[in-house]
C-alpha cells in the first residue's frame, strides 16, 4: 500500500482507539473533577463491563445485534450500580480523603480482578459484533487521464468500527449537554467548585458523589461494550485503559472535559498512526514521553486551569 | 426565631466551640462579635450543619435543625453568605442564582426581586462568578442567599475588603431585609457598622458565648472591654 492510503487507514484505526479512550478517560476525569478521588479501579469497571457484555450476549439467543443492544444497556447499568455501592460502602466512609481513597480503590481493583478470575476464568472470550461488513474505501490518485478514484487493496474498515466512532461521539455530546445544560449538571458543577457551600444551598453532596461515581464507571463499561467485538474480554484487560486514561487526563488537564476529549484524540491518533507504521510499543513509549513533557512544561495539562 | 443553645463542635480532634448559645429574632439584626479565631464563622457553620455540633441544639421557630443532614437545613429557610464569599467560581451569575433558587424551589418572581435589588448583576448574567469584581462578587453572594427567601440570614463579614460605596449598598440591603422581618445574624468587625446596625450583640471568646447585650448597652466602652478595640 502507498503512503497516503496507509495513513488514512492508520487515522481511522486511531479514531476507533480515541473513541473508546475518550469514554473511559471522561469517566476518570469526571470522578476526579467532582470528587477529587483518583479512582485506580477505573480500569476494572472497563474490564467488568466487557465481561458483563460477554455474559449478557451469551444469554441471549438469536441475532447478535439483539444481545449487543441488551448488553449495551445492561452492562453500564450493572456497573454503575456496583460503583454506587462501592461509593456508599467504601469511599464515603473514608470521607473521600484523597490519599486513603487511592489505597481503597487499589483494593477494589484486586477484588474485581480476582473475583473475575475465579468466576469467568483466565481465558479471553470473544463477542460477536452486531454487524460487520467490510467497507472498501476509495482513494483519489492522479493517472495519465487525470484524477481518478480507485480502491487500493487493503484500504478498508468494518461498518462496526465506524459505528464505534459515531456512538462514542454521540455519547460524549450527550454527557456534555447533561453537564452544561441540565439541573443535574448544575448540581454537579456547583459541588465540584465548592462542596461545602453547595451543601449550604441544599445540594445533597453525598448523592451527587454517588451518582458521579456511578456515571464514571458506566462510561468505562460502555467503552468496554463497544470494544469487545473488536478485542476479546479478559480479566486483565483493565490495565491498559487505566494507564491510557491517566495519560489522557494528565495531558488534557485534570477535570477539564474538553481537554480530555482533545487529549484522547491526540493519544488515540498517534497510537493508531505509530502502531501502523512502526510498532505499538513505540506508540506507548511516545505517549508516556508526552505525559512527562506535559508534566514538566504544562503541569496543569493542556486545558487545565490554575487552582482558585 | 433562630435559637442555638450549648453548641459544641470540633474540626477533627480539635474542639473549637465549647459552649455557644445565641438567639436571632425576626426583624432584628443580631451581631456576633469576637476576636479573630474566637469561633464566629465556626458558629455559623455549626448552625448550618457544615460543622456538625457534637452537643447542643439549634431550633428555628421551635423546630429542631441540629439532627438534620446539612443539605436539609437551608431548605428550612436559612440563607448563608460565607466569609470570603465562596462563590462557585466557574458558574455564571445566572447559574449561581439558579442554584440559590433551587434550594427552596423559588421561581421567576424571586429571581426578579433579587436582580432588582442588585441591577449590576442583571447586566452580567452570563459572566463567570470568579471573574466578577470584589464588590460584584459580594452582591452575588448576597443575592444567592436571598434567592432562598429565607427566614434567617447568616452574614459572615459581608463588607470585608469592600470600598465605602459598596459597603453602603450591602448595609442598605441588610437593613431592608431586617425591616421586612428577616432574622439577621451578622458577623462584623467594623466598629461603626456594629454600633449603627446591631439590635443586639453576642460576644464570643475562644468558643464560648460570654455575654449578650441589647442595643441600649452597646456602647464603644462595651466593645472596648470585650474586643479591645
Ligand atoms: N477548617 C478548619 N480546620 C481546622 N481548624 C479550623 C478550621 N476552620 C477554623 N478552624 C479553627 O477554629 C477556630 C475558630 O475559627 P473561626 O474561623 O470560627 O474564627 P472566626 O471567629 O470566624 O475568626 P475570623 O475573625 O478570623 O474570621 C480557629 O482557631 C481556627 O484556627
Ligand atoms: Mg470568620
Amino acid at each position: 500500500m502507498q503512503f497516503g492510503p496507509h495513513l488514512l487507514l492508520a487515522i481511522l484505526e486511531g479514531l476507533v482507539t480515541a473513541s473508546i479512550l475518550s469514554l473511559t478517560a471522561m469517566g476518570l476525569s469526571l470522578v476526579f473533577g467532582v470528587m477529587r478521588v483518583v479512582n485506580v479501579a477505573h480500569g476494572e469497571a472497563y474490564m467488568l463491563g466487557a465481561v458483563l457484555a460477554w455474559w449478557v450476549t451469551g444469554l441471549i439467543a438469536g441475532h447478535p445485534a439483539a444481545g449487543f443492544v441488551i448488553a449495551a444497556i445492561a452492562a453500564p447499568l450493572i456497573m454503575g450500580a456496583l460503583a454506587v455501592a462501592s461509593d456508599r460502602l467504601v469511599l464515603k466512609r473514608l470521607n473521600y480523603d484523597p490519599d486513603r481513597t487511592i489505597v481503597a480503590t487499589i483494593g477494589l481493583l484486586y477484588i474485581a480482578q480476582q473475583t473475575t478470575l475465579m468466576s469467568f476464568g483466565p481465558d479471553a472470550r470473544p463477542v460477536e459484533p452486531p454487524f460487520n461488513q467490510r467497507i472498501a474505501l476509495p482513494w483519489l490518485e492522479r493517472t495519465e487521464e487525470g484524477w481518478a478514484w480507485f480502491y487500493p487493496w487493503g484500504l478498508s474498515i468494518t461498518s462496526y468500527k465506524l459505528f464505534v466512532i459515531a456512538a462514542a461521539a454521540l455519547i460524549l455530546v450527550a454527557i456534555w449537554l447533561i453537564i452544561t445544560r441540565t439541573r443535574a449538571g448544575l448540581l454537579m458543577r456547583a459541588t465540584q467548585q465548592d462542596s461545602e457551600t453547595a451543601q449550604a444551598f441544599g445540594i445533597p453532596v453525598g448523592t451527587v458523589y454517588s451518582v458521579v461515581f456511578g456515571i464514571g464507571a458506566a462510561l468505562a463499561a460502555l467503552g468496554a461494550v463497544l470494544v469487545v467485538p473488536i478485542q476479546q474480554a479478559h480479566y486483565l484487560m483493565g490495565g491498559e485503559p487505566l494507564l491510557l486514561s491517566f495519560i489522557v487526563v494528565i495531558i488534557g488537564g485534570l477535570g477539564s472535559l474538553p481537554g480530555t476529549v482533545i487529549a484522547a484524540l491526540l493519544i488515540g491518533l498517534s497510537d493508531g498512526i505509530i502502531s501502523v507504521f512502526f510498532s505499538p510499543t513505540l506508540a506507548k513509549i511516545i505517549a508516556t514521553l508526552l505525559v512527562a513533557m506535559v508534566l514538566v512544561f504544562r503541569p496543569r495539562g493542556l486545558l487545565g486551569k490554575a487552582p482558585a | 426565631m433562630l435559637e442555638a443553645t450549648g453548641l459544641r463542635a470540633a474540626y477533627g480532634p480539635v474542639e473549637v466551640l465549647h459552649d455557644v448559645s445565641l438567639t436571632a429574632r425576626a426583624g432584628e439584626i443580631t451581631c456576633l462579635l469576637g476576636r479573630n479565631g474566637a469561633g464566629k464563622s465556626s458558629t455559623l457553620k455549626a448552625i448550618l450543619g457544615l460543622l456538625p455540633p457534637s452537643r447542643g441544639t439549634v431550633t428555628l421557630d421551635g423546630a429542631a435543625l441540629h439532627a438534620l443532614p446539612a443539605h436539609e437545613i437551608p431548605k428550612r429557610g436559612i440563607g448563608y453568605v460565607p466569609q470570603g464569599r465562596r462563590l462557585f467560581r466557574e458558574l455564571t451569575v445566572a447559574e449561581t442564582i439558579e442554584v440559590g433558587l433551587m434550594t427552596r424551589g423559588e421561581g421567576r418572581e424571586t429571581r426578579d426581586w433579587v436582580l432588582d435589588l442588585f441591577p449590576r448583576l442583571r447586566e452580567r448574567l452570563g459572566q463567570q462568578a470568579g471573574t466578577l469584581s470584589g464588590g460584584e462578587q459580594q452582591m452575588l453572594a448576597t443575592a444567592r442567599a436571598l434567592c432562598l427567601r429565607p427566614k434567617v440570614l447568616l452574614l459572615d463579614e459581608p463588607t470585608e475588603g469592600l470600598q465605602p460605596s459598596m459597603i453602603d449598598l450591602i448595609r442598605d440591603v441588610t437593613v431592608r431585609m431586617r425591616d421586612e422581618g428577616y432574622a439577621i445574624l451578622l458577623v462584623e468587625q467594623r466598629m461603626d457598622a456594629i454600633l449603627d446596625l446591631a439590635d443586639r450583640a453576642v460576644f464570643l471568646e475562644t468558643g464560648r458565648s460570654v455575654e449578650t447585650v441589647a442595643r441600649a448597652d452597646l456602647t464603644p466602652q462595651t466593645l472596648h472591654r470585650r474586643l479591645g478595640v
